[in-house]
């Protein structure tokens, strides 16, 4: 016996939920990209305590759950006395931890750019920063790419984790039309396949650019492997 | 701000160290049982029917482009419809087996096409039997070009085990959130647990940097 049947407007509620999927996605590509950018700098500074800080920051952020990192930012913020609602708590997890994926990615890039333009630049008189900025970026950013969107596919299965401190995306409006309709075969294949319709496209894209990118640079930048629970 | 207190979460340390021990064992058969799929369906990828090569793809891209949770749902829910009923710890190996596997197909795959033709062409020519050229020929030199990727897949499912509490199966992170309500020391707990997580990551490197020594040091 269930409460409904699933129907069209199951469908739709489905598919407006998707809405805060792609929004939460779009908010750690940005904030995540914002924060890799501060880390790669710090990974590949002169200076070793700021190198060991950015090394730290991965490690950490790489090598524990997402589900434990969300849970300490959503129920243990009542330490410092505030409890942030889930998209709050979600979104700055969110942001924090792709932060160490983007990092290590344009890390790889920036490294994958040959030494010898490093030592190049410095024999014509251009400081770290300048280096980075005229030399090396310009040629690290096509290497970025398609790890890059390799990883936007990371973050859009990830979200869903945020349905556990009970954020209204896609797959916590999955749960709620499953419990009322009970027809868990029509409800998680339909939001599979909205995933699936999400992510493909860009899995495609991911392997195409890095097919046209093979050689182009002799060492090929890789999405890091470790992205806990997608 | 309150204080930190450790003293209530560490009265409770048998209860991690069961979480612990749930959490490996699911790790332990899923990893197991996704490698399992990932050597057959490579092999059956690569030298299997035809037939047999648009259905192991489509299982590779569904999984891949969909997230552990919504398999981890769908396994537990669609199960007991078609009449196989698994406690949630179960349900949660099979999920996260069907889950590892796909990730391995696309890995151990990866190894079996850096074998050069004429490797196994000459071990054809030599008598070896179709069992022989498959074990020694394909199997093993694959695995070793793509073990540091295999373990790091490894190393994700670990930390992928997080979720099943989700469907209320037992491991580290559900035992948790069990002790912040009884305690309500909510950071200090998931403080500690994110600590064990990580010594479980980074001894389970270990552990397979150094099985892959044993494994493959006189195969040079």
């Amino acid at each position: 016996m269930s409460l409904r049947d699933f129907g069209p407007n199951e469908f739709m509620f489905l598919i407006a939920a998707a809405r805060w999927t792609i929004l939460l996605a779009l908010v750690t590509f940005a904030g995540g990209g914002a924060i890799g950018i501060f880390i790669a700098a710090l990974r590949i500074a002169p200076s070793r305590p700021l190198r060991w800080l950015a090394i730290a920051y991965i490690q950490f952020f790489m090598g524990t759950p997402i589900l434990i990192q969300l849970f300490m930012a959503y129920y243990g913020s009542s330490l410092l006395g505030f409890r942030p609602d889930p998209w709050t708590a979600a979104a700055v997890t969110f942001c924090i931890n792709a932060g160490a994926f983007f990092g290590e990615i344009f890390r790889g890039a920036i490294e994958a750019v040959p030494r010898g333009q490093w030592e190049s630049a410095k024999s014509l008189g251009l400081g770290f920063l300048k280096t980075l900025r005229l030399v090396i970026l310009p040629q690290a950013l096509q290497l970025m790419v398609p790890p890059t969107v390799g990883l936007m596919v990371q973050i859009v299965k990830t979200t869903s984790v945020a349905s556990l401190i009970g954020l209204n995306e896609l797959t916590r409006a999955a749960i709620k039309v499953n419990t009322v309709t009970f027809e868990p075969f029509m409800v998680f294949g339909t939001v599979a396949i909205i995933y699936f319709a999400l992510c493909w496209p860009l899995s495609l894209y991911a392997t195409r650019l890095e097919k046209r990118g093979n050689g182009k640079i002799q060492a090929k930048v890789k999405l890091p492997r470790l992205m806990p629970a997608s | 701000m309150q204080n930190l207190q450790f003293g209530p979460v560490f009265a409770h340390s048998d209860a991690f160290i069961d979480g612990v021990i749930s959490t490996l064992v699911l790790a332990a058969l899923s990893i197991f049982f996704g490698t399992m799929i990932g050597l057959l369906g490579a092999i059956g990828r690569s030298y299997g029917p035809r037939i047999l090569s648009a259905p192991i793809g489509a299982y590779v891209e569904i999984i891949r482009n969909t997230p552990l949770l919504i398999q981890l749902y769908f396994v537990f829910f669609t199960l007991p419809l078609v009449g196989i009923k698994l406690s949630s710890n179960w349900a949660a190996i099979v999920a996260l087996s069907i889950h590892l596997g796909a990730y391995a197909i696309e890995i151990i795959r990866a190894g079996i096409d850096s074998i050069p033709q004429g490797q196994i062409e000459a071990a054809k020519s030599l008598g070896l039997r179709p069992y022989r050229i498959v074990r020694h020929v394909i199997v093993v030199p694959a695995l070793k070009a793509v073990y540091p990727s295999l373990t790091a897949q490894f190393i994700l499912q670990i930390m992928g085990t997080s979720i099943v509490g989700a469907i209320a199966a037992e491991e580290l992170t559900a035992i948790a959130n069990n002790l912040v309500m009884q305690t309500f020391r909510s950071f200090e707990i998931y403080i500690v647990i994110a600590v064990i997580y990580f010594v479980i990551v980074q001894s389970a490197s270990l552990l397979f940097a150094g099985i892959g020594r044993l494994l493959f040091q006189w195969k040079a």
